[in-house]
């Protein structure tokens, strides 16, 4: 797995590349989370709800100490489950400083997730995810690479699928994520490959069906970008019941965000 | 005093409700699939009570108004709403949302109130009023200074207790029901005997106190009886344990109209004698659950005689029947009985609803059961806060107590509170800006405050010029606190509340600010931004320009968080250094109710770039919109403030679409649960929570009649949506509703 130098979001030492944080994430895994998006990625969704985020050179550095503190703060709120959430933007593209903000963070006691795209496995990546992650959430974009590239602007879906390879032998806990598009991701044929792939991983706690919103698309036009997915609507009740009786033949548990 | 099936202790020679309650209490840790429905009798009772509320609201919200009776413990025959369904009796006059006149806090208040509603009270009483006799509010204007005054019509003093009575006192109304009142009338004989001399003011005083209790005692057995109950005895059953206790809560508002007249913390008492019955098998659960529901319907009909300028700093015609629910014994077990989770019920059984206002004593401690239902119930209608029941406890030494009005701590039977509604702390910064001369009118409010020079405040000189400001207006606040409760003792003395009170007992002067997040970001704004103050030809700032950022309240951030603490705890110590009326214990309390947008439109602009006449935030919360790092962040800023600074209360009114909390209930449950937990971890001490959907509220603006029970609490009470005024509605649509996903 080549992994180029220019993948690597530059920041100085010890800090992370902060898009946004947002102290009372009830969406992004277990619990309450403190989620830090990080600025930066290499995909460039259709659908990207916080397309602000791509710019690799954007957003704000924060010291990874000044997080930790920030995340003890909230430890209270935690509870049994939450815990603290990195997402972006590509949070791996971070990999390297992720490692000690993460070992800080287990230090502290504090549940470590990260949501990703998994196109990035470098030993940096794999350090974080078997040492310090106490969650993925893994993103399939689509299950054929027509529609990968379609959706994401790159090709390889298979990079994913390696990833949440790696991550099933390190019997370390996984859930996966899935974009619910009417015509273009919800299919009967997708659903069911989507859960014959994966119907057999011990490390997958649950899939979460994300349904597809608009609610992202002024951020687009802030960017002056053109959002193509402009005729795309969202799913009837009876296409995400659809959807999540498919799923439900092959997964533990599937739950609509 | 011996009642056989209860274990003794203490409270059988002495007045104890505590002790009687610690002995006998059988805590519940399971979860609610006990609980049921209303029964066929409490449907058709509350069916009356609906037709009646809506009458009330088509008739501009006074549904009757008797003119011819001085509202007393005995005054009016018995009243019914329909008398063969209910199971708890008596109404405050003859008839269901008939107002009262209760003229000694002020008769021109009455008059005015009643010339809005197109009446006038009985020409003999407007002579006797007009020439013979004097009330709290004339005594009050008879000593105010000219200082007070100024402060007060200028709006650095607002919503003083000074035209309407004072309330905040909690009676202990469980009394009644465990001892009957002969019994009580005994010891405060025995009282009043040991009250001995030198005869010096305060010994004179009390005497004369004590002898009126004594009076509103015997004036509570005619009460009774005209609903046929012999309350000289101790209740005998569960049925008659709520009858006696609520017939107390009904002496104490038939002959007072203060502000906030709480309950107490009744649900925990009472479960022990509907756990009694339960057990002899002399009821089923779906009476016990009548009863709950049938004695809260009656609280939900509580009604006082306002003025439309209440309604500024009350809205929403607010009587704060505040019921504290659950909380901790000293020795560790919890008060959460079945009875907690029977009054909660009310809130499907009867529908949502602001009164009464059910306040959760959180202890992390709580049973998960419990926990988990407070938080189903919050998420499903909006009308319960919480408090922090371990910091209490710890910080305020019992484990018996009520919370007056909204954020109140109250030692049940033992100590009373005297209300201080709140000065603007805003505008006292706005002195130290203006030389401090009053922004809008450039009267000298505070003198020996130097003008500031330069383009640019300078943080150092403002600070210094704040707290010269603050002891000076700490000061009038004082003076005008001494008076109010010298006269409110003098002319309208709660005689039925302080019967069931311990002769002489501890109180605190409940002290206020308004505009604290205004303070906090504004003091920020000078200090780590440049702001340049644009001044009339008179020399007083209009308007503030803002060079540069500078660090929010509410974003978790220490810079602008210790402001806010420091600014409290100023105020408090300047407070605490001044003599007070009877010895009370200066406290403080952060809490605006509804006044917070009064108080803004009283306020010229601001140096955190607010603008003129910009409401505040409610209470402790952060400014509208400023909170930009999510609702853990903002829950942390305020919890910075120190309860010790503000022994009175810190109110946080805590916002969020449902979907924000959680994507099912499940999630939202167990999330909002580890909010209450985790700010209370932090020692904070007070939240409201509504969960609502900002479309529900649009519609309810447009279409009101849809929403007759729509409740949302607002800063430490709650309130129907649909009869605050339009810009009330406003100010709460614009509030930050937490909604990021």
């Amino acid at each position: 797995m080549l992994i180029l130098k220019t993948n690597i979001i530059k920041t100085q030492d010890n800090t992370l590349r902060v898009h946004s944080i947002e102290s009372f994430g009830t969406h992004d895994g277990p619990g309450i989370r403190f989620v830090i998006f990080l600025q930066g990625c290499k995909l460039k969704c259709l659908y990207c709800h916080n397309p602000d985020t791509i710019d690799t050179t954007g957003g704000q550095e924060y010291h990874i100490e000044d997080l930790v503190q920030r995340a003890v703060k909230m430890k209270p709120y935690f509870g049994r489950k939450g815990g603290v959430t990195v997402s972006g933007g590509e949070p791996l593209l971070q990999s390297k400083e992720l490692i000690p903000f993460f070992k800080r963070l287990k230090e502290e006691g504090i549940h470590t997730n990260i949501d990703t795209n998994g196109r990035l496995l470098n030993h940096f990546a794999v350090e974080l995810l078997d040492e310090y992650a106490d969650l993925v959430m893994l993103d399939i974009k689509h299950m054929t690479e027509e529609g990968y590239e379609y959706i994401t602007g790159q090709r390889n879906k298979e990079t994913t699928f390696n990833f949440a390879k790696h991550r099933e032998q390190s019997g370390k806990t996984m859930w996966l994520r899935y974009v619910l598009i009417p015509e273009i991701t919800n299919k009967p044929e997708l659903l069911h490959a989507l859960g014959e792939y994966f119907k057999d991983y011990k490390t997958i706690e649950k899939i979460e069906i994300q349904p597809y919103h608009k609610l992202g698309i002024h951020k687009w036009d802030t960017l002056g970008w053109d959002y193509q997915l402009k005729d795309a609507r969202e799913n009837t009740d009876e296409e995400l019941q659809g959807a999540v009786n498919i799923l439900k033949n092959y997964f533990k548990e599937v739950k609509v965000n | 005093m011996e009642v056989k099936q209860f274990k003794g202790g203490v409270w059988t020679e002495q007045v104890n409700v505590r002790d009687f309650v610690f002995n006998n209490i059988t805590p519940y840790y399971g979860d609610y699939s006990f609980l049921v429905g209303p029964s066929d009798r409490t449907n058709k009772v509350w069916e009356v009570c609906k037709v009646a509320t809506k009458e009330e609201r088509d008739r501009n919200g006074v549904r009757a108004v008797d003119t011819d009776t001085i509202s007393t413990v005995s005054a009016f025959a018995a009243g019914y709403i329909d008398k063969e369904n209910e199971v708890i009796v008596g109404l405050q006059t003859d008839e269901l949302l008939k107002r009262a006149m209760k003229p000694f806090g002020g008769f021109k208040v009455v008059q005015k109130a009643l010339s809005e509603h197109g009446v006038k009270p009985n020409e003999n009483l407007t002579e006797l009023f007009s020439k013979y006799v004097k009330t709290h509010n004339d005594g009050v204007f008879d000593a105010y200074t000219s200082e007070i005054r100024k402060y007060r019509s200028l709006g650095f003093l607002t919503g003083l207790p000074d035209n309407y009575a004072r309330g905040r006192i909690i009676g202990d109304y469980r009394r009644v029901a465990l001892y009957g009142i002969n019994f009580l009338i005994e010891n405060k004989k025995a009282d009043l005997e040991n009250i001995t001399g030198p005869m010096t003011e305060s010994v004179i005083r009390l005497r004369e106190e004590v002898s009126e209790q004594i009076k509103a005692l015997k004036d509570m057995l005619e009460l009774g009886a005209k609903y046929d109950l012999d309350l000289s005895r101790p209740a005998e059953n569960a049925r008659e344990a709520v009858q006696w206790t609520y017939m107390a809560y009904l002496a104490a508002v038939k002959e007072q109209d203060g502000a906030a007249m709480s309950l107490g913390n009744v649900s925990t008492f009472l479960d022990i004698y509907i756990e009694n019955d339960l057990k002899e098998g002399l009821i089923t659960e779906e009476e016990a659950q009548e009863y709950i529901d049938q004695f809260v319907m009656k609280l939900r009909m509580v009604r006082h005689l306002r003025m439309s300028a209440y309604d500024e700093i009350f809205a929403g015609d607010p009587t704060w029947v505040t019921e504290a629910i659950g909380g901790m014994f000293e020795d560790g077990r919890t008060k959460v009985t079945k009875t907690s989770f029977r009054f909660l019920n009310t809130l499907y059984n009867l529908g949502p609803s602001p009164e009464p206002n059910m306040t959760v004593l959180w202890s992390q401690e709580l049973p998960q059961n419990f926990k988990d239902f407070c938080a189903k119930v919050a998420i499903d209608t909006s009308s319960i806060q919480f408090e922090n029941d371990n910091l209490m406890r710890a910080e305020r030494g019992s484990d018996d107590y009520g919370i007056a009005c909204c954020v109140s701590y109250q030692s049940l039977g033992k100590s009373i509170q005297f209300f201080g509604a709140r000065t603007n702390l805003a505008k006292t910064l706005l002195l130290a800006i203006n030389g401090g001369r009053c922004e809008n009118t450039g009267t000298l409010m505070v003198e020996g405050i130097e003008p500031l020079e330069g383009q640019y405040l300078d943080f150092d000189k403002v600070m210094a010029n704040f707290k010269i400001a603050m002891k000076q207006v700490a000061r009038v606040y004082n003076d005008s606190m001494n008076i109010i409760h010298y006269m409110h003792d003098k002319y309208y003395y709660e005689k039925a509340q302080m019967s069931l009170i311990d002769t002489n007992p501890s109180i605190n002067i409940a002290y206020g600010i308004a505009g604290l997040s205004i303070v906090a970001d504004s003091l920020s704004a000078i200090k780590y931004a440049k702001v340049k103050p644009i001044r009339n030809e008179e020399g007083l700032s209009v308007e503030f320009k803002i060079e540069g950022e500078f660090p929010k309240y509410g974003n978790d951030d220490d810079r602008v968080d210790a402001l806010a603490a420091n600014a409290v705890a100023d105020f408090n110590n300047e407070l605490k250094q001044l003599p007070v009326y009877k010895d009370a214990e200066p406290t403080l309390s952060v809490l605006t109710i509804t006044s917070n947008v009064s108080y803004g439109k009283k306020t010229g602009a601001t140096p955190d770039g607010r603008a003129n006449g910009i409401p505040f935030a409610p209470g402790a919360n952060p400014m509208h919109g400023r909170d930009c790092n999510g609702a853990i962040a903002s829950l942390n800023s305020v919890s910075k403030i120190d309860y010790r600074n503000s022994l009175d209360g810190i109110s946080n009114t805590f916002s969020m679409v449902p979907k924000s909390l959680g994507s099912d209930e499940t999630d939202r449950i167990e999330n909002l649960v580890s909010i209450i937990d985790g700010y209370f971890t932090r020692k904070a001490q007070h939240l409201n929570v509504n969960v609502l959907n900002r479309e529900t509220l649009m519609d309810a603006m447009e279409h009101p009649e849809e929403y007759p029970q729509l409740t949302i609490r607002v800063s430490g009470y709650a309130v129907n949506f649909v009869r605050l005024t339009r810009e009330q509605q406003m100010e709460v649509i614009t509030r930050s509703f937490h909604e990021s996903m």
